[in-house]
């Protein structure tokens, strides 16, 4: 590669041609502020627009200032990040931003989580000189995600998201100047886009124009009903993350302080999804089987690669993208439905409480659940299996605002029956789990023999696409994972044009898997974060007494009990769902 | 100061003794490398308003080792007060394509395109006609060289070259960061020669006539001639082809009324001057370069209107893409009208001017950045204009 010398700030840089000076400066310790760029490195996406102009710097021997963002180096360069030209220059591009801005910092949902709010700060912005008019754009509220785009900046960053990384091409801008805005196709509200609800944007949304609907008020009024018994599950990702809300370094694991957080909230079970993912397991791996063996005897007509079905978002792109292959995935629900399903039933027997009186709260990293739990198909006369889905950050918040002092609350353990987990319930956190998880289970069912290494690492890691062929006592499974709607995407192509093949294949919508859903604490940027999170869930897997879901006994309990056996009918009516084809139609929601 | 009186050309519009393809077959029994010196030695600059040298424009993209490259032609004509274009297409079509063709034999390209304004299309049906019979004749020549139509989709922002590729790619049209250029990236990510019509003609007459005949005319900084769109408080509104290197007063006294009292100078985005400094501004790249469009004004105009219809233009025609072009115009806009109900002091003005210089060295692209020469131009010379 050839290097490049060049000085920024009057220190010598040597760099990679074609790196920004954005870069080469990072590399020698200079900041350089930024807003519309996005590089998230490790997963290949990349946003620079050029468009905020922050970041601009001068370049000797150019009239302008250059964008440190989307310039790139040159041999004997000389760059200035901080002369009083660049910050005049920067803070008039503040202030332009901010006077098309409304000033509702204190009400915002951003509120101390923003960038653009820590920029005002960085630079000390006191008095916005030019005023003129801000623009004004109608509110759009799905199930999952409000855009309130009047604070929308324009940086482009949940395009490139929605795009290039989902493939989904729910946003794109409409109109020009100063009306412009980012939209779905003809202004239309998301609903009536092909949007999943994975929350990419939201997750990269420098300012408050792109928010989670917010559930916490449902919540906290459930809470104080007397009538009611609350219950909550919390999904594997939710414990790598929370604590980043609370100052923790990513990848920590505060599962037990989150357990005593949602007692002190005053939830009357405190429950974990995982177990419902040891349930899932039980569902989707005999259903790979089942599909398996009838393939291996002969059986035409069976639907192969089984893919995974416990992301709604992945749900929603196929139903919206792939309807025809919508025979293909597994028809077991995700684990925050079967949990629902299990919860008001079995466990609502189990306390003696009507359905009605139940109320199922779920922890989730994700915001296409919120939307997952209203879906029609998961209610019982109108009563949902999942009332209320709230995100990471959504519980954050909550913890906040009850004055609970995370830092300082002891560690719990989850309630029994449905508290219970095995490690690889824990990993359906992250790309790569889901499969693992089944794999372990399928094994042993398969081969009638123990997995004496308990994990396939060959189906860890973080790349977008990955495959891997598994000895299941000499036959060998193939199987395909993605994370990322666009990946998804590329792996379905070559099942469709028939130049890859497998037995299973795992999707998940965001990237790294659950652990960066749309409603995880912001990582900002840094895709370093989604890495840390990805081995505080292995870690808390290898910590497990229990490995494998079939091992869970209150799990082997419920099906004794309850369920008989997996596939049953019993287990089909509340744990298996079917697919629409939505290539056509509009989401339908149902009004809150 | 080398400084010429008003003169007028006719190279453009010529057709006698002219044609098109033989100037073509002509020009490719000569080697590449010589037609570039020969438009280098010329001293033709870009006539679309950047005045980047047409020579190296064409060196640059000869130079780099791809098997695909293309030739535009930017008939995107959407400068307020600029309408040159339209005419040269409409009556000499073919000399632009022959300066495509030549363009195209000294690249290495193989295909060009016309990017022809969407409200153009009246043309449309004539230019195909025109364009069948010169595609069949670059064949008989041996010329692997075709060209087509593509129609724009009527923003002014398309006629910005690299908003213009995005545009023929089919996606929306806006800017792209530059550097790369498009000489390297682009159409296609290709290296590509994108020029002005008017300047594609006078590639095609300088091969013809020669360099020394085209040099001959204008300054040492503003060779040959140019096309002007002549509008506003004029007698004699409508299309001329004149020497460059004149001053101000000199155009003036040719179109004037007797009572102009300033010259806006490469339509909206250019510079406004005013009558104390006719005598002193040369039109050319030396002093006031223009893209063809000189709208006069006389005393009976408010400068106040003038620049709120360009601010208004701007804030509509912004891509949005950057910060300072997007608000930036419309807090130009609004400042200008709160000074004028007197919700902001005169003292104001001052502030906008900065906000008008730190867009013209922080915008994207040439839109955002030259919205400070109207601006500044007419805020300094009609300040009690603007005020009162
Ligand atoms: C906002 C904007 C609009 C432009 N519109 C046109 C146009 O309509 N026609 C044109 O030839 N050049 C236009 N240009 C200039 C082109 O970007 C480009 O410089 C030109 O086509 C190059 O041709 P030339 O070298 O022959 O002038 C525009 C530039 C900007 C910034
Ligand atoms: S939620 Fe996902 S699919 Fe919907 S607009 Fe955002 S990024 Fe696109
Ligand atoms: S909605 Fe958010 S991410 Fe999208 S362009 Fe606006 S500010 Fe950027
Ligand atoms: S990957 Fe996980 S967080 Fe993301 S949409 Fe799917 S289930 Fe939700
Ligand atoms: S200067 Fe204006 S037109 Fe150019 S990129 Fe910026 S917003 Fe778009
Ligand atoms: S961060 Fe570079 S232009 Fe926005």
């Amino acid at each position: 590669m050839e290097l490049i010398n060049l000085t920024i700030d009057n220190k010598a840089v040597k760099v990679e041609n074609g790196t920004t000076i954005l870069k080469a400066a990072s590399k020698v310790g200079i900041k350089i502020p930024t807003l519309c760029y996005l590089g998230l490195d490790d997963l290949g996406v990349e946003n620079k627009p050029g468009g905020c102009r922050i970041c601009v710097v001068e370049v000797e021997g150019r009239r302008n200032l250059a964008p440190a963002c989307a310039t790139n180096c040159a041999e004997g360069m000389i760059v200035k990040s901080n002369s009083m030209r660049v910050l005049n220059a920067r803070k008039t591009v503040l202030e332009l931003i901010l006077s098309d801005h409304p000033s509702d910092c204190l009400v915002c949902a951003k509120n101390g989580n923003c960038d653009l709010q820590s920029m005002a700060q960085d630079m000390g912005v006191r008095e916005i000189h030019y005023q003129g008019e801000q623009s004004h754009y109608k509110e759009d509220f799905s199930p999952s995600i409000i855009r309130e785009m009047d604070k929308c900046i324009m940086c482009r960053r949940c395009e490139t998201m929605c795009n290039d990384f989902q493939t989904v091409g729910a946003l794109s801008g409409v109109h020009r100047g100063f009306q412009a805005v980012v939209a779905p196709a003809f202004e239309q509200d998301l609903v009536k886009s092909p949007c999943t609800f994975c929350g990419q944007c939201v997750a990269v949304c420098p300012t408050g124009a792109l928010t989670e609907v917010d559930h916490t008020n449902q919540v906290i009024r459930a809470l104080a009903n007397p009538r009611k018994k609350v219950i909550v599950q919390t999904a594997p990702a939710v414990r790598a993350a929370l604590g980043e809300s609370f100052g923790e370094e990513p990848g920590t694991l505060v599962t037990g302080k989150m357990v005593t957080a949602l007692r002190q909230l005053g939830f009357d079970y405190v429950f974990d999804t995982d177990f419902a993912a040891d349930l899932t397991i039980m569902e989707e791996g005999t259903e790979l089987l089942d599909r398996l063996t009838r393939h291996l005897n002969g059986e035409e007509n069976v639907a192969l690669p089984i893919l995974t079905s416990c992301c709604p978002a992945w749900v929603n792109f196929f139903e919206h993208y792939f309807p025809e292959m919508r025979d293909i995935p597994s028809t077991a629900r995700s684990p925050q439905q079967m949990f629902g399903s299990i919860a008001k039933t079995y466990f609502a027997d189990m306390i003696e409480t009507k359905r009605e009186d139940l109320v199922v709260v779920s922890i989730m990293p994700c915001l296409a659940k919120k939307y997952e739990c209203q879906r029609d198909e998961f209610s019982v006369d109108g009563n949902p299996d999942v009332d209320y889905s709230i995100s990471t950050r959504e519980l954050a918040a909550l913890i906040k605002q009850a004055n609970i002092d995370f830092d300082s609350l002891e560690d719990s353990d989850f309630d029994q029956p449905m508290g219970e987990s095995s490690g690889a319930g824990v990993i359906f956190g992250t790309t790569g789990g889901v499969i693992e998880a089944a794999s372990r289970t399928a094994y042993e069912l398969f081969t009638k023999k123990k997995h004496e290494r308990i994990s396939f690492e060959e189906l860890r890691g973080f790349d977008g696409i990955r495959q891997a062929t598994l000895d299941f006592d000499g036959l060998p499974i193939k199987i395909g994972i993605a994370h990322g709607l666009g990946n998804a995407r590329k792996l379905l192509e070559s099942i469709q044009d028939g130049s890859c093949e497998f037995h299973a294949i795992e999707i998940m919508a965001c990237p790294g898997g659950c652990i960066g859903g749309g409603g995880q604490p912001l990582h900002h940027g840094k895709s370093s974060i989604l890495l840390a999170r990805q081995k505080a869930i292995y870690a808390e897997d290898s910590a497990k007494p229990i490995r494998k879901s079939h091992e869970n006994k209150y799990i082997q309990e419920l099906y004794d009990k309850f369920l008989g056996k997996p596939m049953s009918e019993k287990a089909h009516h509340l744990l298996h769902t079917h697919y629409f084809d939505r290539s056509g139609s509009d989401i339908v929601i149902k009004k809150d | 100061m080398e400084i010429k009186t008003m003169k007028r050309v006719d190279i453009i519009f010529a057709m006698e003794g002219v044609d098109p393809v033989k100037v073509v077959e002509n020009a490719i029994k000569r080697d590449q490398d010589d037609i570039i010196l020969d438009m280098i030695d010329s001293g033709l600059k870009g006539r679309g308003g950047a005045g980047f040298p047409t020579g190296l424009k064409w060196k640059f993209t000869r130079n780099e080792d791809s098997l695909e490259k293309y030739v535009i032609c930017n008939a995107d004509e959407g400068e307020p007060g600029t309408f040159k274009d339209r005419e040269i297409l409409d009556r000499v079509s073919e000399k632009v394509f022959a300066g495509m063709a030549i363009c195209g034999y000294t690249i290495g390209a193989r295909e060009g395109f016309i990017y022809l304004r969407g409200e153009y299309n009246f043309l449309l049906k004539k230019l195909n006609q025109k364009l069948s019979v010169f595609n069949a004749a670059m064949k008989k020549l041996g010329l692997d060289f075709v060209i087509e139509i593509c129609s724009g989709s009527g923003a002014y922002i398309c006629g910005e070259e690299s908003a213009l590729f995005e545009s023929m790619e089919g996606k929306r049209g806006e800017p792209r960061n530059k550097p790369p250029y498009p000489t390297v990236s682009g159409y296609l990510g290709k290296p590509t020669v994108i020029n002005n019509v008017e300047t594609l003609v006078y590639a095609c007459m300088i091969n013809r006539l020669g360099a020394e005949e085209f040099k001959a005319l204008g300054t040492k900084d503003s060779r040959g001639s140019k096309v002007f769109s002549i509008s506003g408080d004029t007698p004699n509104a409508g299309i001329y082809e004149l020497e460059l290197g004149m001053t101000v007063d000199s155009f003036v006294q040719e179109f004037g009324d007797g009572d102009t009292k300033a010259v806006q100078v490469g339509g909206a985005a250019g510079g406004c001057v005013p009558r104390k400094q006719f005598t002193d501004t040369v039109i050319g790249y030396e002093g006031i370069p223009t893209g063809g469009s000189m709208m006069l004004f006389n005393s009976t105009r408010s400068m106040y209107n003038v620049l709120h219809d360009y601010l208004e233009f701007f804030t509509e025609e912004s891509c949005e893409q950057c910060t300072p072009c997007r608000v930036g115009c419309q807090q130009l806009l609004m400042g200008i009208e709160m000074i004028k109900r007197g919700e902001r002091t005169p003292a104001y003005l001052e502030d906008l001017k900065k906000l008008a210089k730190t867009m013209k060295i922080s915008a994207k692209c040439g839109l955002g950045q030259s919205v400070a020469n109207p601006f500044v131009s007419i805020v300094n010379n009609f300040k009690e204009e603007i005020i009162y």
